[in-house]
């Protein structure tokens, strides 16, 4: 039944899909994990921190972000984030911001309100004592978190929060929506292009399979190694 | 009672509620510098609070308790300042797995006291030979028995160069054969001249090196006595059901 296709497009359009596609990908997923790791982690102490006026608005946020099409926030914030920009800026026109800050903006605040709940649940893992302890010690708010909870409650969560950006990795191929060439972009214009629709489909398909599937075997590895010993 | 010399520590009519329940019944004591105070009772008597109190661990509700000069329970107190002057051993004995033992040691020194790494590096390794515990340095917690946890926990906070220390339950999660290694740590600290309030069941510690024991039942301060008085002639009739209990085992 293969007779009829034509796999050497693909071998024609290597460079392409994985320079010019896999390259914005992979750069979205690392860039978006790291803010989204970033900003989570502050809606999580903001969650936790006991005061109304921090955990209510954090709350609010996780409840909304997590509650709205991932597709639909890409589109709105596409066509937002400009006018955001100029009000905040006071500009006469609206910023043009690019398909690639505005996709990036997108991800790292939709992703901080996951990260945000995989780090409440990691830094409730650590017992009461242990921050009993660092206070007993002298330390401070930022210091007991800093030097005590955040980096065991993140270890503790390192494979749950890898298993979010391999979920990431997967959805930041939504920016179709803005025509933008990340790696299914790509393989889908060359698609288009020569009317390859399977092989390129079935390509881009294998493709996400075999690296999503590599880094999760990857995760448990790495979560054996990084246990803290107890 | 009469005080030895002047009070590091001095708990003055403190009283705690857990909404309707009150955990501290106005709880009177002092502390005098080098003075070994034990305190005792059933579980749920409010013994771990009312030390909890002390490095404001635990807050509370009415009366005052002064370390050393400076009001604890005082919003204008700096907390952090003051409880980094007093050691806290605690039942589980809390170091921090991540960490290792001399990393355990240093950090506070460096991150709260300001000393620099070498000079904290050497205190910890002074202070692990004194626990009997220098080829441990660079092992983790996890790596070590529960004992040996204990004891670089003390070491840990002797490593602040505290005015006085405070133990709560401090051999109470360990088996019975480490029981001793944490003992006669406490036991040569106590010989030192350390001022220290012990919340602990080992009667025979209280014994040895205690100058005074602090009965505590249901929230108060029952029983405050120097020790030869406390065992040999308990005057409330509580005390004297506690010790039947505690010392027929």
């Amino acid at each position: 039944m293969f007779s009829n296709f034509d796999f050497d497009v693909i071998a024609r359009s290597l460079p392409y899909l994985f320079y010019d596609g896999m390259t914005f990908t992979l750069t979205l997923t690392v860039l978006a994990t790291a803010g989204g790791i970033v900003f989570g982690t502050l809606l999580a102490l903001m969650r936790l921190s006991g005061f109304t006026l921090l955990a209510l608005p954090a709350a609010a946020y996780v409840n909304l972000m997590r509650s709205v099409p991932l597709v639909l926030m890409i589109f709105w914030f596409y066509f937002l984030v400009p006018y955001i920009g100029q009000w905040m800026t006071g500009a006469e026109r609206p910023i043009q911001v690019g398909s690639f800050m505005s996709s990036l903006v997108t991800f790292t605040l939709f992703e901080a309100a996951y990260f945000c709940e995989i780090m409440r649940a990691g830094i409730q893992s650590i017992s009461r004592g242990q921050v009993a302890a660092a206070q007993a010690l002298g330390m401070s708010y930022p210091q007991t978190m800093g030097y005590i909870v955040l980096p065991q409650a993140f270890r503790n969560m390192l494979s749950v929060l890898l298993t979010q950006t391999i979920i990431l990795f997967q959805d930041t191929s939504l920016v179709y929506v803005l025509s933008i060439t990340d790696f299914l972009g790509a393989a889908s214009k060359i698609a288009q292009r020569d009317g390859r629709l399977v092989e390129m489909y079935l390509f881009a398909a294998v493709v996400y399979f075999v690296i999503s599937l590599a880094a999760s075997q990857g995760v448990r590895v790495l979560g054996r190694c990084t246990a803290i010993i107890r | 009672m009469k005080l030895a010399g002047p009070a590091v520590i001095a708990i003055r009519e403190v009283s705690k509620w857990y909404g309707p329940f009150q955990v501290l019944n106005r709880c009177s004591t002092d502390v005098a510098k080098g003075e070994v105070v034990v305190v005792c009772g059933p579980s749920g008597s409010g013994k771990s609070t009312l030390i909890k109190c002390v490095n404001g661990l635990e807050s509370f509700s009415e009366g005052t308790i002064t370390v050393d000069g400076v009001l604890v329970g005082d919003a204008k107190t700096d907390l952090p300042k003051l409880r980094a002057r007093i050691g806290m051993v605690f039942q589980h004995f809390e170091l921090f797995p991540h960490l290792t033992v001399m990393r355990n040691l240093v950090l506070a020194q460096i991150k709260v006291l300001g000393r620099s790494p070498e000079q904290a590096h050497e205190k910890g390794m002074a202070l692990l030979d004194r626990v009997g515990l220098h080829e441990h340095a660079h092992k983790f917690p996890g790596e070590l028995s529960g004992g040996q946890q204990q004891r670089v926990a003390i070491a840990r906070a002797l490593a602040m160069d505290p005015i006085a220390m405070l133990f709560d339950e401090p051999t109470s999660a360990l088996d019975p054969e480490m029981i001793k290694e944490v003992l006669d740590v406490m036991v040569a600290l106590a010989r030192d001249g350390m001022t220290m309030i012990v919340v602990t069941h080992e009667m025979g510690f209280a014994r040895q090196v205690a100058r005074r024991v602090v009965f505590m039942d249901k929230g108060e301060i029952v029983e405050d006595a120097p020790t030869a008085e406390f065992f040999g002639s308990p005057r409330s009739e509580r005390a004297q059901v506690f010790l039947s209990k505690i010392l027929q085992n």
